[in-house]
């Protein structure tokens, strides 16, 4: 059976978005997909070394909030200073407690299981982004190298 | 249950730990032997039919005891 394979582009760079790519490809590696990740634009905030990552309450009423403050909160409150603080904060707790892994090692997995990372060199440039801040071994590459890869996968999305 | 040669605890882990963990223990042994596995996440049971399925070991048997979930996997 040939090796499937799976190509993300993942394009968000708060905590709650980082998940979805790390936890998709280092499930599909587990189980024998061949898997690329094209981080562009907000999403390279995912391949530094030094994870720092928010959520953000703020223009996001599908969040649940503790102690169903969405329910009477007024979405403008959300735009107060420490608001983005303590939810990251309360999210970051709470997924601690039920056992979800931190990025950190679902990043970790997916390089044991060979996930290739490749960062946009272009957006790189663009935000003078330094390369010494990201973790070793992401590839530098532009949008012809993702299809090179994307256009012979069996599932491609886009997060 | 019947026997197995090596434990996997995943208690307390939430998805997809519990499957890349097993993945991990799977990789270490020989073809033929059997891992044990515990869990307490409720997706594991759907996942580890699923994870069986596409990697081709074998889920010989799948059940609850006390609350937690337990998976026997050959692996292939």
């Amino acid at each position: 059976m040939e090796e499937k394979k799976l190509a993300i582009i993942a394009t968000k760079g708060t905590l709650d978005w980082a998940y979805p790519p790390f936890i998709l490809a280092s499930t599909a590696a587990a189980l024998g997909y061949e898997v690329e990740i094209f981080f562009t634009f907000y999403g390279l905030q995912l391949l530094k070394k030094n994870l720092d990552l928010k959520v953000s309450p703020l223009g996001n009423p599908g969040m649940p909030m503790p102690m169903g403050m969405d329910k009477w909160f007024p979405t403008l409150f959300t735009a107060l200073p420490g608001m983005e603080a303590m939810m990251t904060s309360m999210m970051k707790k709470k997924m601690a407690s039920k056992g979800v892994a931190s990025l950190e090692e679902l990043r970790e997995l997916c390089q044991e299981a060979d996930v290739k990372l490749i960062a946009c060199q272009m957006t790189v440039d663009l935000f003078e982004m330094d390369t010494a801040e990201f973790i070793d071994g992401v590839e530098y590459a532009g949008a012809a190298r993702f299809f090179e890869f994307a256009g012979e996968s069996d599932i491609c999305m886009y997060i | 249950m019947a026997d197995f040669d090596e434990e996997l605890d995943a208690s307390g882990l939430n998805c997809p730990l519990p499957i890349l963990r097993a993945k991990k223990a799977l990789a270490g042994m020989d073809s033929g032997k059997v891992l044990r596995i515990v869990a307490t996440d409720p997706g594991s049971v759907k996942d580890f039919e699923a994870f069986a399925k596409q990697t081709g070991n074998e889920l010989m048997e799948s059940g609850e005891e006390g609350g937690k979930f337990t998976f026997l996997i050959k692996k292939a």
